[in-house]
């Protein structure tokens, strides 16, 4: 087969496998599971042998036209280069890990089949976006991931966090994809074709007439889907979807898409100046903003979801200074070792019983009883950290190096403003994003207090997915040298100064909070804190489930709890408070978006109830008035009938004959 | 002679038949009216024939022909107005209101509770009393 | 020669000086339409039934002076002496009060007059406008003589005679079915 056919069947295997695991989940569940599994699997091999025949050579097209459909064609497109193959390799890799992982944390789960036949339909709409050549046919994609991140962000649907996070992502999304669409479509008229080829082609001739409307309509839909400032608030809510969802989803996968998009599209960012440094702004704002956050989280998904708002700054920042390359690699890297993250936040969720990090502080020996999430969660957060020589290093330090080339004017495809923005915030950033992995590790598993419970082994489903995707967490930086060729061509590896500030930065961002730890650690025995959940022998998603609820029930709402022994508490001082709520911004936006949405709405209700309503209801019973008065003349009597006639008729005769002679004078 | 005043004069007749026709109560009044009417027409065709000089004289042999259905009609309204005399015990027109909307006619078979307004005419009683009939049945 | 006739009409138009038998069909005109009126309005039935008598007459009268003899006369024969009977009879039949009813009008009174009026405004309106100047020349030969009847009506309207008759006759028959009692509702 040649690599063309291959590359289709990739997208392709798991949509069929989605479609059968809908048909078939109710009449045979026994083949739910190898529906979910092995499709997956399979676009997995096939993805890697793609990947191996494209090589990092030139770039594969291959295009069929099913109909003509207008003006701008739409053809069913592959448009396969370095960034393409790879990141479908992650896609399939994380979404088999998952698929496997959820397999175990699902296993009694009532929903399940309709949960894997989504998550295989949504591997397959990134697989399509990955692949497609065509701007229509990845949008299609696109969409497709919107909704089935809605309905696996609303898995259980029975608590009221779920339904509205799920909401919530849906509408936020949605509200990036309006301009997003409107920007494609203006790209189109201006380039005349969707093909991702023919724009390139036409932005190297220069025929792109409104760079910058076109590239801010773009990166609104890209800030939407990749969770970047001001659209990012959905991320971190969405973790009440199960855990696999977080991974898959809002890790590795989704929010990559909004910057796979840009890089793929970077010569369109790149004609526009102003657009570049709108994104390394936002970018900043972003790196900054859910660092502070992420070190004021309570619950374990909620910081490792800001962490991945922070790590999608950063590949915003590296398009932001034109280098897709690095941008794409720290995707790659981030993929991976994010994915670590979140499942094995699963296994300890499921082992401690809770999702909050107090409530862990004061256990014992969770270390102990849960052995591969620790260790794989320890080399993923120090990747986190980018602590050399993990994955997450050499990532960051190509993102770091592009910027400081940008920023002393070395590189010249972006403005030094850009660059100068990106290289400090994420300088800024490295501090931060160390203090609360440092934080995040030492309140999960260097707790003091009663021991945890053993609940037995945790299944092989779920470690053993840790430790495969722990291979490229630890080792993929070290292909630095060899990924160059896949990519633009220039060199990634990291610089001396930046690898030693950032490096320097961030184990000064570690070491303070280790010290702050130490201060605070004390007072966690004076201040008990936290409830287990009533089942711990249940299955993962169960537990986790329970966990949410309590947490509410327990600390008041999910971001921010009251805990004294907190360490970032101490280091965030006066700015703890704001940072727990995200700095205000979702009660920023239902001031300044939601309420006044609510008055319309209200408003309409008013007018359709009392003002449309009023009309149809009026027409109602002036018919039916009409009816009671004709009625009336319906008397039986022949000679009323009669005169009524006679009286019309007459009326007629008269105005024919008066007519007639106005006519005939005339 | 002009011809306006048999025409004028017909005019004048028909509308007071036409009068009669709508103002009379008794049956076999109204009927006179009618051949008022009839009569006001047969003034017309002879007028017209005369004023033309037809050959064919249609005017004269329609006016011959309008006589005898004249004496066919109030034999027949006669015997209706019998008929109904018979039935009804009136030859009042306005009494004869079997087709009146009324309220009888509005519930569905089944409300027989309902019973019929006691001051209903006497000619419309019987009418509504077989439409309940009909309802039972 | 057109130009005498047109003088001819011209003399004869005038609605002042009106010919001796143009008088007489006024005057008759003017008893006949009282009489219709009186028929119309009379509170006591059987004096409407005599009224439509003098009515009908005059209406006889009337087809005199316009030369249509025989029409004249079965208008006598057959209104005045049939139909008239026929409606005395009616009235006998049905129990009409004798004497003032004052029922004899219905609800419907005032409406009937207003179209009535309304009716006889137009149409006089209209008749007026239109035969203003035309004129019936009643000289010469009568066109209406039992002759001339007789000729027109056996020559050229035999069909339509002959299928009158058959008209007739179903009338005779509907009215006896109509007025036949019912003897096995009446047991």
């Amino acid at each position: 087969m040649t690599t063309t056919t291959l590359a289709v069947l990739v997208p392709l295997l798991p949509f069929l496998g989605a479609a059968a695991g809908l048909l078939l989940g109710r009449t045979a569940p026994g083949y739910v599971r190898p529906l979910a599994v092995l499709p997956t699997l399979a676009a997995f091999v096939l993805a890697v042998v793609v990947a191996s025949d494209q090589g990092g050579g030139r770039a594969i097209d291959a295009a069929t036209r099913l109909t003509p459909t207008g003006s701008v064609p739409i053809d069913l497109a592959l448009h396969l280069d370095g960034f393409a193959v790879l990141v479908a390799v992650l896609v399939g890799l994380v979404a088999t890990c998952v698929q496997i992982y959820s397999t175990a944390y699902l296993r009694d789960d009532p929903r399940y089949p309709s949960y894997a036949a989504l998550v295989s339909l949504f591997t397959a709409a990134m697989l399509l976006v990955v692949y497609s050549g065509d701007l229509m046919v990845l949008l299609v994609g696109w969409e497709i991931m919107g909704i089935c991140s809605y309905f696996l962000v609303g898995h259980y649907w029975e608590t009221p966090e779920a339904r509205a996070a799920s909401l919530k992502a849906f509408l936020v999304t949605k509200l990036g994809d309006v301009p997003f669409l409107i920007g494609l479509f203006a790209l189109a008229a201006d380039t005349g074709t969707f093909r991702i080829t023919g724009i390139l082609g036409a932005v190297a001739n220069g025929g792109l007439d409104h760079p910058t409307v076109v590239a801010l309509l773009l990166l609104a839909g890209v800030a939407g889907k990749s969770a970047q400032f001001p659209l990012h608030t959905w991320l971190p809510d969405a973790m009440a979807g199960p855990t696999p969802v977080s991974a898959l989803i809002h890790a590795a996968t989704m929010v990559a898409a909004g910057i796979y998009f840009v890089a793929r599209l970077l010569p369109v960012f790149a004609q526009s100046g102003a657009a570049l440094v709108v994104l390394a702004v936002m970018a900043a704002i972003t790196m900054i903003g859910s660092g502070l956050a992420a070190l004021a989280q309570d619950d374990i998904k909620r910081v490792l979801a800001y962490s991945t708002i922070g790590q999608l700054g950063y590949m915003a920042g590296a398009l932001a200074v034109g280098d897709r390359g690095a941008a794409v690699f720290h995707l790659l890297s981030h993929g991976a070792f994010k994915a670590v993250l979140f499942l094995a936040a699963g296994v300890v969720i499921h082992a401690a019983g809770t999702n909050s990090l107090a409530a862990m502080s004061r256990m014992g020996g969770l270390a102990k009883r849960i052995p591969d999430a620790y260790w794989t969660m320890t080399v993923a957060l120090l990747a986190l950290a980018a602590i050399p020589p993990f994955a997450g290093f050499f990532s960051k330090e190509a993102v770091l190096v592009a910027a400081e080339h940008t920023a002393l004017g070395d590189r010249h495809v972006a403005p030094v403003a850009a660059g100068w923005t990106v290289l400090v915030a994420g300088l800024l950033a490295a501090v931060l994003t160390a203090a609360y992995a440092t934080r995040l590790w030492l309140l999960a598993f260097r707790g003091r207090g009663t021991e945890v419970p053993d609940h037995g082994r945790q299944p092989v489903a779920m470690t053993a997915v840790l430790w495969v995707l722990a291979v490229p967490t630890i080792a993929f930086g070290l292909t630095v040298g060899a990924i160059t060729d896949w990519f633009d061509g220039h060199s990634l590896t990291p610089s001396v100064t930046t690898a030693v500030l950032s490096t320097g930065v961030g184990l000064v961002g570690g070491l303070l909070t280790y010290g702050a730890w130490r201060h605070t650690s004390a007072l966690a025995a004076r201040t008990p804190v936290g409830t287990v959940v009533a089942h711990p022998e249940a299955e993962p998603a169960l537990v986790e489930a329970e966990a949410m609820t309590h947490h509410t029930a327990g600390y008041g709402d999910t971001p921010g709890t009251p805990d004294p022994a907190d360490p970032g508490r101490l280091l965030l001082g006066p700015l703890h408070r704001h940072a727990a709520t995200g700095f205000h911004l979702d009660a920023l936006y239902t001031t300044l978006f939601v309420r006044p949405v609510q008055a319309a709405a209200s408003l309409v209700r008013f007018l359709d109830r009392e003002v449309v309503d009023t009309y149809v209801r009026g027409s109602g019973t002036g018919a039916r008035w009409l009816g009671t008065a004709v009625r009336r003349a319906q008397t039986g009597n022949v000679q009323t009938y009669l005169s009524a006639l006679l009286a019309g008729s007459l009326v007629l005769a008269i105005a024919a004959v008066v007519f007639a002679n106005v006519n005939a004078g005339s | 002679m002009h011809l306006a005043y048999p025409a004028v004069l017909a005019a004048l007749l028909f509308c007071t038949g036409l009068y009669g026709v709508l103002a009379r109560r008794n049956a076999i009044l109204v009927l006179m009216s009618v051949e008022l009417m009839l009569n006001a027409v047969n003034l017309n065709l002879v007028a017209f024939d005369v004023w033309l000089r037809d050959t064919l004289h249609s005017g004269q042999a329609l006016t011959l022909f309008t006589i005898a259905i004249a004496a066919a009609e109030i034999g027949i309204g006669l015997a209706i107005v019998l008929a109904v005399h018979r039935n009804r015990g009136s030859s009042d027109v306005d009494r004869l209101r079997d087709t009146a909307e009324t309220d009888a006619a509005e519930t569905l078979p089944g409300d027989e509770a309902d019973e019929i307004h006691g001051t209903e005419d006497q000619a419309t009683a019987p009418a509504g009393k077989a439409k309940k009939a009909e309802a039972t049945a | 020669m057109t130009l005498a006739a047109a003088a001819a009409h011209s003399a004869h138009s005038g609605f002042l000086s009106p010919t001796g038998i143009e008088i007489a069909f006024v005057l008759v005109g003017i008893a006949t339409l009282g009489a219709a009126l009186v028929t119309v309005t009379t509170k006591q039935l059987v004096h409407a039934a005599l009224w439509l008598v003098v009515a009908l007459g005059g209406l006889a009268v009337e087809y005199l002076l316009l030369t249509a003899e025989f029409i004249a006369w079965v208008q006598v024969l057959i209104y005045v002496g049939s139909v008239v009977v026929l409606l005395l009879f009616g009235l006998m039949l049905t129990k009409a009060p004798i004497g003032r009813s004052p029922d004899a009008d219905s609800g419907n009174r005032w409406a009937a007059l207003g179209v009535a009026v309304a009716a006889a405004g137009a149409l006089v309106w209209v008749v007026v406008d239109a035969f203003r100047t035309t004129w019936i020349d009643l000289d010469g030969p009568a066109q209406g003589s039992t002759e001339v009847t007789g000729t027109f009506l056996f020559r050229h309207w035999v069909l339509p005679f002959e299928a009158l008759s058959v008209l007739l006759l179903a009338a005779l028959v509907g009215a006896i079915v109509l007025s036949r009692k019912r003897s096995k509702e009446q047991s």
